[in-house]
């Protein structure tokens, strides 16, 4: 039984890009009716491409309900069916998008392939507010500084190696730490930060507006096993060398951009101290601030249903013989004609 | 002549730069103030070390043949530093105003000056077209230095190149990929065609790098 009006229309976004299996959906007006998130999270290592596309695969139809349950919607009343089609690991992009287009054959409804960096940009603008912002997306995967410039967002800055998250994660990992649901790796560290306070020396790497984190995280990792330090001074100076490294290239960005909003975004941006830091140097240029709140600002489903829309809504579908996935699909390659 | 009052020219991310008199020499002073976002010991390490190395990659980058301001003062109590100022054009205009041909020779020399920084061991760090200015006697002048390294690492090198590609990308994307193959041929005048070929896989091999790494572990002995 559905309250919502005949007229209404809706899209289904599924996301799938790394260790999360997530289904979103959205009315065409960016109203989000839900957003089921399932993570994969192995016992031991990082994420194994194929045993995250197998848990995917497990979670898949359960998920899928849950959203339509959530949204109080029936698969027939989707006008849409939008999915992560890059970039991101191979086996797990093909698992949802396999899932896409087997939904969009049935109901014989449009498919669209989205771009999962600019779906995190787009969700940030719509549940924040900002209109035209520098956004500073940083995650296990990724680790970004962007901004809109004719007709494309421009990457103004990223990691020359791992992303900042992945950082955060194996120093974690190599700590003996173990993450749980509702508790992940960057969570820990950022805890165990809060009782540190003596600033060890560790390598600050800012080329341009690009960083690399790889330099980084084997000296703290080194200085982990020598034991010559307590694992919470460690925790805080890795922390504060990192996102001391993001903030700057971030301001340095707005400074030449001069953007008038800064955007946070991505499974760091939950970090309150990453939060504290870029603040301060909006505040500095006169920008304004937006975190973008937790559940959109990791992986998630939401944010690729509402890119959907705002593709299908400027004559972006993805044919079926065109759907396949692409893991190195960069944010500029991405014409954007809802922006003017 | 009126003595000039310092004033502020340029409000950067990095530094500030002010236009001053400096013994009746026109001069820009280039001061780094406290990033109040690091903790004040971060902070401290990394003016300091920026503050001393600059000046002395700017110094080393003249005697390999690429225009710089002369340094005339250190103050690193202030992290200051007092350098000449250069009259001119910075390329970042000077490219988008300028015709095809004309273009092409600012890239081509940009590349030939780029090649005799790396060919000096010195890495630039920041290679974007706003620092590099273009004087009344056709000369181009790099600045800000303030990124910079020595090594003669084939990684160094490949991650300089690669900023500028990526800055002519953001800033000048209408003919980014003109421009790039121009530095490039620039470059090669002075590296020869061997030296640039493997620097070119090294752009590539970064290029691939850094985005989704399914799992990476810490090179930890």
């Amino acid at each position: 039984m559905t309250k919502k009006k005949a007229s209404e229309q809706y899209c289904l976004g599924i996301e799938s890009t790394a260790d999360d299996f997530s289904v979103g959906i959205s009315t065409f007006e960016g109203e989000i009716l839900a957003n089921m998130i399932s993570v994969y999270m192995p016992e031991e290592g990082g994420i194994h491409p194929r045993e995250a596309a197998r848990h995917h695969a497990e979670v898949a139809s359960k998920v899928l309900e849950e959203a339509f349950t959530n949204a109080e919607i029936k698969p027939r009343n989707l006008s849409i069916v939008a999915f992560s089609q890059g970039p991101g690991l191979g086996p797990c992009l093909r698992t949802g998008a396999t899932v896409a287009r087997a939904l969009a054959s049935y109901l014989e409804i449009p498919l669209i392939g989205v771009n999962h960096c600019i779906a995190h940009i787009e969700i940030g603008k719509l549940q924040t507010d900002a209109k035209d912002p520098i956004t500073l997306y940083v995650s296990g995967g990724n680790s970004i500084v962007a901004a809109f410039d004719s007709r494309r967002y421009r990457v103004f800055g990223e990691t020359l190696d791992i992303a900042l998250g992945n950082c955060l994660d194996v120093f974690a990992r190599e700590a003996g730490l173990r993450q749980k649901v509702g508790l992940p790796f960057g969570a820990l560290v950022e805890k165990l930060a809060l009782k540190g306070g003596q600033l060890i020396a560790l390598p600050y790497t800012v080329k341009g507006m690009d960083t690399s984190f790889s330099g980084l995280l084997t000296a703290a990792v080194n200085l982990l096993k020598k034991r010559e330090y307590s694992l919470e001074d460690l925790c805080y100076s890795l922390q504060e060398t990192a996102f001391s490294m993001v903030t700057e290239v971030t301001e340095r960005a707005l400074a030449h951009t001069e953007k008038k909003e800064v955007l946070l975004t991505g499974g760091v941006a939950a970090n309150k101290r990453l939060q504290s830091m870029v603040k301060v140097i909006a505040e500095e240029h006169n920008a304004r601030f937006r975190t973008v709140p937790t559940q959109f600002a990791i992986d998630n489903g939401a944010m690729i249903a509402w890119t959907g829309v705002l593709a299908y809504q400027h004559g972006a579908v993805t044919p079926i013989e065109k759907s396949f996935v692409k893991l190195r699909w960069r944010l500029e390659e991405v014409e954007i004609p809802w922006i003017s | 002549m009126d003595k000039l009052k310092p004033f502020l020219i340029k409000k950067g991310a990095e530094a500030n730069l002010y236009l001053a008199d400096w013994h009746g020499k026109k001069v820009v002073m280039k001061k780094r103030s406290p990033k109040k976002y690091r903790p004040s010991e971060l902070d401290e390490q990394v003016r300091a070390y920026r503050t001393i190395h600059e000046p002395q990659l700017m110094h080393e980058a003249k005697k390999g043949g690429v225009p710089t301001p002369t340094i005339f003062l250190v103050d690193l109590a202030n992290a200051t530093i007092i350098m000449e100022f250069i009259e001119g054009k910075q390329l970042k205009w000077l490219l988008g105003e300028a015709t095809e041909e004309e273009r092409q020779s600012l890239c081509l020399k940009i590349g030939e000056l780029i090649g005799r920084l790396h060919k000096n061991g010195i890495i630039h760090g920041d290679l974007t077209t706003s620092n590099m200015i273009l004087n009344p006697d056709d000369k181009i002048f790099f600045v800000d230095f303030g990124l910079g390294e020595k090594t003669k690492e084939l990684e160094s090198k490949g991650v300089d190149l690669h900023l500028m590609k990526r800055a002519l990308q953001s800033t000048h994307f209408r003919f980014a990929e003109d421009c790039f193959e121009a530095v490039v041929k620039g470059y090669s005048k002075v590296l020869g065609a061997k030296n640039v070929r493997d620097i070119l896989d090294k752009i590539r091999e970064i290029e691939r790098r850094g985005r989704y790494i399914a799992e990476r572990k810490a090179k930890s002995e």
